[in-house]
């Protein structure tokens, strides 16, 4: 039973780690796009891409520190 | 000052390269009963040895030879608060082998989780019962004192702010002289601009900016510094360390809720702009939003260094743990990448950490405009 | 989480705030405020100079132009003195010559007159004259005429022939 419980922890964390990898890198690509489009707003956007990547970033921690 | 840098930067690089060596060094001494060492054990090893690099300890160790247990280092002041104040050099715990008697009380260090127990005279740990308040079940719990010791990371985090310190007032000396920047000015003027220019200024505002600069600065380069620390081959992770992001971001959160504007309380007690239901329902969700910044900002810092060392350490010990030339010689490579990118990423964390605190700050300086 | 706070070292704690804060006053007094104020001065001095050789660049163009201005007054006050002189000498010659015309038309007209007085006059002599030698040559011829009886009774013959043929 503890161990069920302990395995259900551990895929809960995996699950979030998937979603956070799939926002950060949907960020990164954006970024990547915004970027190409827009080169003269490097500066801007890469700030902005840090600061939504490090939030969702913090979500991931999260879950891996509740296992 | 550059060619220091420079120095410093070779130095980050090929650290592993230097631990590696330290390493053979080890296992060179040890002989015929190594060789026999089987897969698990090894692995189990090599755990110890990531586990031991990311951690505290109470001496000062660069090397340690387990075949004729050699501990190269120094020692440093272990301070104890047990109804007084003990004070002695952890060389007299002598690597967790010696109990140590100070003002008729004794203390033994564990080797294994590095922490300080209270034991009676013969070295036996003393326990105290502890009843669980909802199970009502009774447990023993090991006795500890507050241990208020000189470890290697408060040993660092004192030597990097007398480096800190020395540096820029340094800088801050050479500004008298002229005008423009000289020797290490060159390189450090362009970056505390930056903080201000592009961090400070467009979070928080040209106006409200000047009285944060001090901490944001100071944050800024205090989490830099540690984190190049961390890169060299001495087994140094400050700011992997819970208890220093925990410091840092108590900092941030102290400030932000201090120098507060009105505007701040009135978007956690009564959001602006949204129907009066929807007011009440966002009142808890901002109220702990308020403490998950800093919470995020701890753990952020704090997962980012420890992961890096575990993975630079383990792929270290993964150097060691493959025979083949080709295995070995992957491993090293792939070391050195991941050093380049821990340089990165302690600069990115230092970065991030500032960025999001002046966020903050710029969201409780600002003043009426919606 | 129990693992999070068993990590957790207050020892390490307490004196990482303590030294973080102690640290943070000593730089703001030390390092930041003068750094911070060295460069700002330096942006307030920087800008100043900008704006003023801004200033300056226009203060330049100003003089430039009115520079240019003086000289294209100059140049058209030159153009003005050359044309004046210009009209002046061909007005000047002009001049000369309607009064050397006229002059010389006077001097021809009364050399003219001079010449037919002299004219008239020489006639009017070579008129006395020939008269006087007429009579002088008829008085001859007269006298030569009415020299013998015959001729003059010819003569006389004659002239009443005339008169008869009349």
């Amino acid at each position: 039973m503890v161990e069920t419980a302990a395995a259900v922890k551990l895929i809960g964390a995996g699950l979030v780690v998937i979603g956070v990898g799939l926002g950060i890198g949907r960020i990164g690509g954006s970024a990547m796009d915004a970027i190409a489009r827009q080169p003269e707003a490097t500066n801007k956007i890469q700030t902005a891409m840090l600061i939504a990547a490090a939030l969702i970033e913090g979500i991931g921690f999260a879950a891996l520190f509740a296992v | 000052m550059h060619r220091l840098l420079r120095i410093l930067f070779v130095l980050a690089v090929t650290s592993p390269l230097i631990v590696n060596a330290n390493t053979h060094a080890d296992e060179g001494h040890g002989g015929g009963p190594e060789t026999e060492l089987t897969p698990e054990k090894q692995r189990e090893k090599n755990n110890e040895f990531v586990k031991h690099h990311t951690k505290d300890s109470h001496d000062f160790g660069v090397l340690v030879d387990e075949s004729e247990d050699k501990h190269y280092g120094f020692p440093l002041p272990v301070i104890l608060y047990d109804n007084g104040i003990h004070f002695f050099w952890s060389s007299a715990f002598e690597h967790g082998h010696k109990v140590v008697e100070s003002n008729g009380l004794y203390y033994k260090l564990d080797a294994h989780d590095g922490k300080i127990y209270k034991t009676d005279e013969h070295g036996h740990v003393l326990k105290k019962v502890v009843i669980d308040e909802d199970t009502k079940e009774e447990s023993l719990e090991e006795l500890m004192p507050l241990d208020l010791s000189i470890t290697k990371n408060v040993f660092i985090i004192f030597l990097m702010s007398i480096l800190m310190f020395f540096l820029f007032r340094g800088i801050a000396k050479s500004y008298r002289t002229g005008l423009a920047p000289t020797g290490a000015a060159k390189f450090f003027e362009p970056i505390i601009l930056f903080i201000r220019d592009d961090i400070a200024i467009p979070n928080i505002g040209e106006k409200q900016h000047k009285k944060y600069m001090v901490y944001l600065l100071t944050v800024f380069f205090f989490i830099w510094f540690l984190n190049l620390a961390g890169m060299t081959p001495l087994g140094i992770n400050v700011t992997g360390n819970l208890a220093v992001t925990a410091a840092l971001a108590l900092c941030t959160f102290v400030i932000t809720t201090f120098t507060a504007k009105k505007d701040y309380w009135m978007h956690i007690v009564w959001m602006p702009g949204v129907p009066v239901p929807m007011k009440i329902m966002l009142f808890p969700i901002e109220v702990i939003g308020m403490f998950v910044k800093p919470f995020a900002l701890m753990i952020r810092l704090y997962a980012n260094m420890l992961a890096g060392h575990i993975v630079l350490g383990a792929l270290i010990a993964a150097v060691f743990f493959f025979d083949a030339f080709l295995a070995k010689g992957a491993f090293i490579g792939l070391t050195f990448f991941m050093n380049i990118i821990e340089l990165l990423v302690a600069l990115l964390q230092a970065y991030i950490f500032t960025m999001l605190t002046a966020l903050y700050f710029g969201a409780a300086a600002a003043e009426g405009h919606h | 989480m129990d693992k999070l706070l068993g990590e957790f070292s207050i020892g390490l704690f307490f004196w990482q705030t303590v030294l973080f804060l102690a640290l943070l006053f000593l730089l703001r007094k030390f390092a930041w405020k003068p750094i911070l104020d060295a460069v700002n001065e330096r942006e307030d001095k920087i800008s100043g100079s900008l704006e003023e050789a801004e200033k300056m660049k226009v203060e330049m163009a100003a003089l430039k132009a009115s520079n240019e201005d003086l000289l294209k007054e100059a140049r058209a006050e030159r153009d003005l003195m050359i044309k004046d002189a210009k009209e002046t000498a061909s007005k000047m010659i002009e001049e000369a010559k309607e009064k050397a015309k006229v002059e010389g038309s006077k001097l021809l007209s009364s050399a003219k007159e001079s010449i037919n007085a002299e004219k008239a006059a020489a006639i009017t002599e070579l008129k006395t004259q020939v008269a006087a030698f007429s009579i002088e040559i008829a008085e001859q011829i007269v006298r030569a005429e009415l020299s013998s009886a015959d001729k003059q009774k010819a003569m006389a013959d004659k002239m009443a022939e005339d008169i008869n043929m009349n």
